[in-house]
Parts: C-alpha cells; structure tokens; sequence
C-alpha cells in the first residue's frame, strides 16, 4: 500500500480507480449532535470580511469587479491569485485576482463579447477575430445546423434556454479522484483506456482516442497549475488539508475551461471526512482547524463566478454558478452517511452567514439519524440557503454515490453526465394547439399548420387531441435542437478535465425540461370541469379565456386534476423517448423552470386556467400562487404524486412559510419541519426549497437592500441573494405562496 | 346510520396546522359559532349554514392519504364552534380514533350542560378526545357577557368538568386589548386553575387585528376598532402572570 493511505481499509479501489469503494470502505458514519462544531478562526472571519468587501464592491460596480479581455481562460493561463496569502487555508482562483471574471469564448466569441461589453469592457480585437475568422466556436457550430423551425421555436420562446451560446454545464468530474489517487495515476488510467480502445478507427473510436487525449492534456495541465500554487498533486492526498486542496483545484481546473450554467461540486463532504477523521486520530489537527480548512472551501466555492450578460442574470437572478454539494444520503448497505463533515459544511453557514453558493443541498431520508436532520431543520430555519432532495428515490437508480449537478439532477460521480438543455413551454404549447400552431404573442406560424379550434367554448376532448399532436411535434424540435447543441459542444468546447475525471464508459442522460406544468393541469382542468369560452382577435387568435364555474386547482390533493398533470407528463416524457438522441442519450424530463418562471409567463399569452397574458408561471412543479387552498401538505401531496421515473431529471418544489405557521417555539418549529420533509420523502415528493422567514422581511429588503447584504432564498432548485434579483423577480417571489394561516 | 355518512358542515381544512395542538396536524375549521366575540378573527364561520358539506368518513380520508406527514401530531377540530355540529364531531372523532388518529378538539366550551342528554353526549366525545384546548375568554361574567355575548359560567363549569374526568387539557386565553390586559384578570384565571392537575398548558395569544379584512368582505363593522396589536412578548408576559397565580397558596 502506498504510504499516503496508512490507516485505510479496502482493496478494490487500490486496484481501480473506485472512489465509491474507498468511501464505503473507511467513512464513519456519525449519530451525534452539533455540539462539536467550532466557530470561526479569526483568519476565516479577516478572509470573509475582505470577500464580503469585495462583493460589496462588485454590486456597487453594477455587478462586475474586474474581468479578462485579452488572456482565454484555461487551466494554465493565468498566474496564482489569493484573497491574502497568509491567512489561506485553501487556495487557488479562477483569475490572478479575487472575482475577477475569466475570458471563456470557446462556448461563443459572440456572448463572450457582449458579456464584456455590457460591463463596461471590450474583448481585445486580435481575440475577437481569432474566434470569428480562424477559430469556430460551439455557439457558431450549432447556427450553421440550427433549422428554420428550431429558429423558429427558439424566437417565438415555446423552446428556451437552449444552451447555444455558452457552456452547457451539468458535468460533474469526480474531483475527489485527483485527491485519492493523484494526478499521475489517473493519467496512467487513461492511458490505458487509450490503448483498449477498438483497433478499426470508425469515427465513434476516433473521437474517443481524440478524446482521452484532450483529457491527459488537461490533467497536465492540472498538475502544472497546482504547481504554481507550490502544491505538487501528481501523488496521493497525504493530509485532510491536501486532500481538499487537491479536490478544490481538480473543481478549480475545470471551472477555469468551462463557463457551464451549472458547475457542482459533487459529493465530498463524507468523502473528506475520513481524511479528518484520520487527521484528528493522529492528533495533528483540532477541530477547529479542520473548520478553518472547510470554512475557507466553502469561501472559494463562493466566490466561482463567470462572464454574464445582463440578460443571462436577469433570466436566472442574480448570477448564479450551482456550485452544488450534495450531503447525506444513506448507503446501499443501509448505513446512513452522514457524517461530521456534513456537520461541518452545513455548518459554514453559521461561520461566514448565509449564501447562496455553493447550493448545498440534503440527500433526505427517512432513515437519517434524528441529530442531523434536527441540524438541517435549524440551519434551514435559520438560513434558508439549503434544499432538500428525495434519496429514497434516487438511490435505487444512482446507488449511494450520486451527486446533484445544477439544481435536481441527479447522476453517479464520474460514472453518469448529462446533455442537459432549456425546457419547452407546454403552456404555450397548449395554445399553440388552440391556434392551430400560430403563436399567441408574435401572430406567426411556428408550429404545424394543424387546424385550429373554433368553437366559441373549448371541448376538452378536442383539445386533448390537439394537444397531443402539438407535443408530439414539439418534442421532435426539441430533441433535434439539443442534438445540434450536444454535438457541437463536444466538437468545439468539449469539457476535457471533468471528462478526465469520469470513467471510460460514460452513461449519458439526455435532459430535456418542461415549464408552464402547473398551469397546463389547470387550464386542462378549467376545460373539462368548468366551461372555459375563448376570446379572439381579428385575426383569429385565441388571445383570452372566460371561466364560467369553478374547477379543481393542482396543488389541493385533488386527483381529479392531479391525474391530467400526471397524464401530461406521462405523454410528453413518452414523445421525447420516441425521439433519437445523441451519442445513445437515456431521455429524461424535469419540472424546473429556475427563476425562468417570470420570463417564460412575460412571453406567454392568457391561458384557459385565468392566468393573464404576460403574468408569471409558477416555478417548477408548484401549484400556481394562491391557488392551493388547503394548506402545506395538500399542496406537497399533489406534487407528491407526479412519479419520479415520468421526470428523472427532478420534480421542482419551493416552499415557504411564515415562522409562526411552523410552530410556536424553536424545537416545535424543528420537529414540524422534520415531519414535513418525512412526510414528503415518504409520500415520493421528490425536492423541497425550505423557506421560514415573513413577507415583511422581503419587503424590508426590497426597500432596504443595504441592511441585508447576505440574505438568501432558496428559489427553484438553488438559491438567490435576494437584493441581487430584479425588482420583477423580487415581486414575484414576494407574491408566492406563504404557507401560513391565520 | 353509519358513522362514517354523518355529515357536517366545514368551513376549510389546514392540512399543515402547527399551531392548533401538539405536531403537525389536519385543522378542520367546523361552520357555526353562536358566540360573537368581539375580537373574533374568523367572523366567516359564525353562520351554521355556510361552508361545504362533507360526510366524516370523506374528510378523514381526505387526511388519511395524507397519514405520513401526521406522524407526530393528528387531526383538530376547530372553527366556528365544532360543538355545535355534535354529532359530526362525534363521527368524525370516533372514526379518527378507529384508526390510531390522535384527536385535539379547540372549543370554547359555551354548548357545556351538565343535563343528562348533553353529559351523555359530552362523554362519548372525550372518550374519543386525547386533548381539549379551551379557549376561556374571561373571568368575569359581565365582562365576558360584553366580549362574546353569553355568560361564562358554563364554560369555566366544563373547565372544572374536564379537571374532574382528568381530561388532558389546554388552556387558551387571548390578551386583548381593553379586556384581558390587565394583571387582576390573569390573576383571576390563574387562582381559578389551580390545583387542575389535567392542565397540559396555559397558552396566552397575543391579540391581532388579521381578521379585519374579513369583516369588510362580510360587510360587518370592525368591533375592535383601531385597538392595537399585541406581541408574542405580551402575551409571554401575561402567561408569567397566571402561571404565578396558579402557583400561589389557596387562601
């Protein structure tokens, strides 16, 4: 055994590359309570003031501190950075200085220039026509296939978000690999992938050998990096400081390539964690100096931040990078895997306060010790800054060493990725089939000319049919658009280092997502239990609906309409498996819109539920705002039932309630919350965003953004500083449902 | 009939109630009140005739199939009055306990007799009952005459009637502005429960002024006009209080 492992148990994971093994082999699982946590060192409190400075600093600049115009971003380009060398733990930047923002046109020279532009600076000229004339880009590959029709889609927004402009994100490198193994036998593992490759060079075994070696080079490159900082990671972690520093560059590395709309972290914390354990058998840390070594992660990981436009932060609030760490969970042998290092993460919360990154997120189970879940009750009540996701679920399809990659997309640590991109508007769609395909908003025909309806009041039957051949189309469209997507990021901005860090045989999930799934179940609902008329223009147009009658609304428990959102999912999931999908993509959906929620509404025509023109969709898979009247569980019960196999990629659930709603006094409210969230993983529920706080806090700080420089809400499937959304968005959250009877 | 077909009126549920009994719990807000406190916040569940009609056996299923996040709390009735729906109740809590279903009922003890008919009654229900919380309103007759409307005589008798049947209870009280602020009257409560083994605890509400809204939408003047709030931390205060006199030697 090499030295570096003295003390670690296991055999298998010496012999491959298998951090799952290493984990289940040596983590201690942990039953206690907080009591061990230490506060902050002086250093972390002297560091985080200066980072708080910074950011404060950034705002006041409109958003960005400083930003690369000349240098491309890769792993190597840029010289060390440190916030104060002296008193970091943990080091490493994306750039030469603290939040300043890398130049990353591979993804498309085009964003990249209007990033600057918009802040204020301009790309050097040579850059820009090096990426125009000699060097494509992904975003300039997909515009030379993109059809008349996806543009079509694309512009009439019944497709968006489509991730063709920048990097696409949600690849999750196993990091902790570079720690466990080092650098050098990792490279020696690919090299061996390389030569087992098949001896007919077809083009699938071309673009493999093509590759493995863009991914050696960036493993180089990684070590190389490293070295700058004086750290030489070609070797095994030795110390449980080593070991998060050699996790943090692996993540670092691949944050400086890859500008993806959602970069996660993982699952480290239980994995750490047997390095602290060994550390503090041995007597040469204390526990507060582990802390320190966590605390000072955790404020690199804050600090991750890109190139945006205006309008990217104004579609997503803020500017968020999912810098997502997934914590707990229990093992496939039954042991629950919580440990004091998923203490100590949460626990960075009450250290430096509040943040919405990195987005932590609980792998919930009923079967996790009642200490931890108590702690997680409290710190979400305290912060709001953390969401909780179904491990129940998930474990039977991603074992016990799966991670979430953006906000609820779940896929095994270097053995699973995604090709991940935008969601269609089924609302839209729905009156795409009123319309016989025309657009409600712009008057065009984007959709098959199929015939419209014209009766004065809708027929359910008639516009089920209908429905069902416009999702049909739409599908189609959609899953042709991430093909050209998919394929033209591997071919131009291929994620080399985090590919480095998974194994050979890769499975890939082909996410697709849905938003406006809310109000399609109502409108549908209004359609077959109330009588729903429709309104038109001159031109034909259904550009509004009259209600006559009440109907059952998603989100009361109500199956009557809680069985048409499952049916919709049903036929829409079903159409996209119908559909090919690159490099053998498994289809999946999810029920996630992000913050997207107001603008996908903004561009939205009324809709037969009552919803008007231009009003905000509910985010994700909640019921629409007000509408569920029956209370908490009602309105989770209704959620509850969408099934997780029809919506692998996540079911989207943002909750929030007023602190006296959740009990009278502190251990009430915990205990209450705990029930909840048992009650929900019980039920199937699938992700829950945990909000405690009042309306008049949020008003508060609408008006007075300066009092709360780090208050965080958890939105959809990550959260927000609230005083960096746009008033329209801090409207909308402020208009949510607040669980929370008189 | 069976039980599960007695059918009541119900103005809404809470399916994620906190506040109304211990744990997570389904708040069944019953229609019909015959007091008219002057502080009401729920004045659009004082009519018998509104609301929705379900049968027992419906409303407890539509909490049952929900079982999993009740686990530690259960189902309360409250409203309006659920006593005035007796028989609904009786269903609706007999079947609750069927099922292991921990039950809280929230009244303010104004239907409490002790004729025959109305005992008889009354004991069928707590022996389905696992907690009373009892809203006692005021000490003195007269004034609570001018608070609600009816005497409290009956209600502080069926505080005694739960004392004696060792019913395990909770005692509400609202500090409202102008009528329960004062330190004489917590006193008074106080001393009146000493010695009640059954109390669970004493709970002081601080008085809001929420319900108002709901007064314009009924097109009732607000009875309480511009009176002010109060805080959890009065009501912390007064709850000091009575808690101090239910400890003081009986003299």
């Amino acid at each position: 055994m090499r030295e570096e492992w003295n003390g670690f148990k296991g055999k298998l994971w010496q012999e491959e590359i298998n951090v799952r093994d290493f984990i289940q082999n040596n983590y201690t699982p942990y039953d206690g309570d907080d009591s061990f946590l230490a506060g902050p060192t002086q250093n972390t409190l002297d560091l985080w003031a200066k980072v708080s400075e910074l950011k404060k600093e950034e705002i006041a600049a409109g958003g960005v501190l400083d930003m690369d115009t000349k240098v491309i971003s890769t792993i190597t380009s840029h010289a060390p950075g440190y916030i104060d060398q002296d008193k970091e733990q943990v080091v490493g930047l994306q750039t030469d200085k603290p939040l300043k923002r890398s130049l990353q046109p591979y993804g498309g020279i085009r964003m990249a220039m209007k990033a600057c532009s918009d802040n204020g600076y301009a790309v050097d000229p040579e850059v820009i026509e090096y990426f125009t004339e000699h060097r494509k880009t992904h975003n300039a590959g997909v515009f030379d296939v993109y059809t008349p029709e996806i543009r079509a889609c694309r512009s009439n927004h019944i497709i968006t978000g489509l991730p063709d402009a920048y990097g696409r994100g949600r690849i999750i490198g196993d990091y902790r690999r570079v720690a466990l193994y080092g650098v050098d036998r990792l490279i020696a593992d690919k090299q061996e992938q390389k030569a087992s490759l098949p001896v007919t060079m077809s083009a699938d075994t071309i673009r493999d050998a093509e590759e493995i070696a863009e991914q050696i080079r960036a493993l180089e490159m990684l070590k190389k990096m490293a070295a700058s900082y004086g750290y030489d990671i070609s070797a095994p972690a030795k110390t449980f400081k080593e070991a998060v520093q050699a996790t943090y560059f692996a993540y670092l590395a691949a944050v400086k390539e890859q500008n993806g709309a959602a970069m996660s972290l993982g699952r480290t914390s239980t994995f750490l964690d047997i390095y602290a354990t060994r550390d503090l058998a041995a007597g040469i840390v204390t526990e507060s100096e582990v802390q320190e070594i966590v605390d000072h992660f955790i404020m690199k990981l804050r600090m991750v931040c890109f190139a945006r436009t205006p309008e990217y932060n104004a579609l997503f609030a803020g500017d968020p990078t999912w810098v997502t760490e997934s914590i707990g969970g229990v093992g496939v042998d039954g042991r629950h895997m919580v440990t004091k290092s998923s203490f100590r993460f949460l626990n960075t919360l009450n250290n430096i306060g509040a943040a919405p990154e990195p987005n932590l997120t609980i792998l919930w189970s009923v079967k996790l010790p009642e200490n931890f879940k108590k702690f997680c009750a409290k710190i979400s009540i305290e912060h709001h800054a953390v969401q909780y996701e179904n491990d129940d679920l998930m474990r039977p399809i991603h074992g016990d060493d799966y991670g979430i990659a953006c906000c609820v997309s779940s896929m095994k640590i270097g053995k699973e990725m995604q090709f991940f991109g935008a969601r269609a508007n089924l609302a839209k769609c729905l009156l795409y089939a009123i319309n016989g395909g025309v657009d409600e908003m712009s008057g065009k025909q984007v959709g098959p000319k199929f015939q419209p309806i014209t009766s004065e009041y809708l027929d359910y039957n008639e516009v089920m049919a209908k429905y069902k051949d416009m999702m049909k189309w739409l599908a189609g469209v959609y899953v042709n658009a991430l093909n050209i997507i998919h394929y033209m990021h591997d071919k131009y901005s291929y994620e080399r280092l985090q590919m480095a860090l998974h194994d050979k045989e890769v499975r890939r999930w082909f996410a697709t997502g849905i938003a406006g799934f809310s109000v399609v179940a109502d409108s549908l609902s209004a359609i077959k239990y109330a009588k729903v008329k429709v309104l038109r223009n001159e031109q034909g147009i259904a550009t509004d609906f009259e209600i006559e009658g009440d109907f059952p609304k998603y989100g009361n428990d109500d199956d009557r309409v809680d069985d048409i959102a499952k049916e919709i999912l049903k036929l829409f999931i079903g159409y996209l498996r119908q559909q090919h999908t690159y490099r053998g993509g498994i289809a999946t959906t999810s029920i996630l819109t992000i913050t997207s929620n107001v603008t996908y509404g903004k561009n939205t025509g009324s809709t037969p539920d009552g919803r008007k023109c231009g009003e905000a969709f509910a985010p994700g898979a909640n019921p629409m705002h007000g509408r569920d009247a029956n209370g908490a569980v009602a309105s989770l019960a209704s959620v509850a039932k969408i099934p997780f196999m029809d919506s692998q990629d996540g079911i989207s659930n943002t909750f929030t309630i007023v602190p006296a709603a959740l009990g009278k006094n502190e251990e009430e409210r915990e205990q209450n919350l705990i029930a909840l969230l048992d009650g929900y993983a019980a039920k199937g529920g699938f992700h829950l965003n945990v909000n405690v706080f009042d309306r008049e806090l949020l008003l508060d700080a609408q008006a007075h953004p300066e009092k709360y420089p780090q208050l965080t809400i958890r939105v959809s499937g990550y959260a927000v500083n609230f005083i960096k959304l746009t008033k329209a968005q801090q409207d909308e959250v402020i208009s949510r449902t607040f669980h929370g009877a008189i | 009939m069976a039980l599960s077909e007695v059918t009541g009126r119900v103005h809404s549920v809470e399916s994620f109630g906190t506040v109304d009994g211990p744990g997570v719990r389904f708040v069944v807000f019953f229609e019909g009140c015959p007091m008219r406190c002057l502080y009401c916040h729920n004045p659009d569940t004082w009519a018998a005739s509104a609301g929705t009609e379900y049968t027992a056996g419906e409303l407890l299923r539509r909490m049952l199939r929900n079982r999993t996040f009740y686990s530690s709390g259960g189902i309360t009735a409250t409203g309006g009055e659920p006593m005035q729906q007796m028989d609904f109740l009786l269903a609706l809590f007999t079947l609750a306990k069927e099922e292991g279903i921990h039950t809280c009922l929230d009244t303010s003890g104004v239907f409490f007799r002790r004729d025959s008919a109305m005992l008889e009654k009354i004991d069928r229900l707590l022996a389905v009952t696992d907690l009373v919380m009892l809203d006692i309103k005021h000490m003195d007759d007269e004034v609570h005459k001018k608070l609600t409307g009816h005497t409290n005589r009956n209600i502080l008798d069926f505080a005694t009637y739960l004392h004696e049947k060792k019913v395990p209870t909770r005692i509400r009280h609202v500090i409202v502005p102008g009528y329960t602020d004062t330190e004489d009257e917590w006193q008074a409560l106080g001393r009146f429960l000493q010695g009640f083994e059954n109390l669970e605890r004493v709970e002081t509400l601080p008085y809001h002024s929420l319900g108002k809204a709901k007064y314009e939408n009924l097109g009732i003047p607000y009875p309480m006009g511009d009176a002010p709030q109060l805080t959890e931390k009065d009501a912390a205060h007064a709850r000091s209080v009575i808690k101090e006199a239910m400890l003081q030697p009986v003299h």
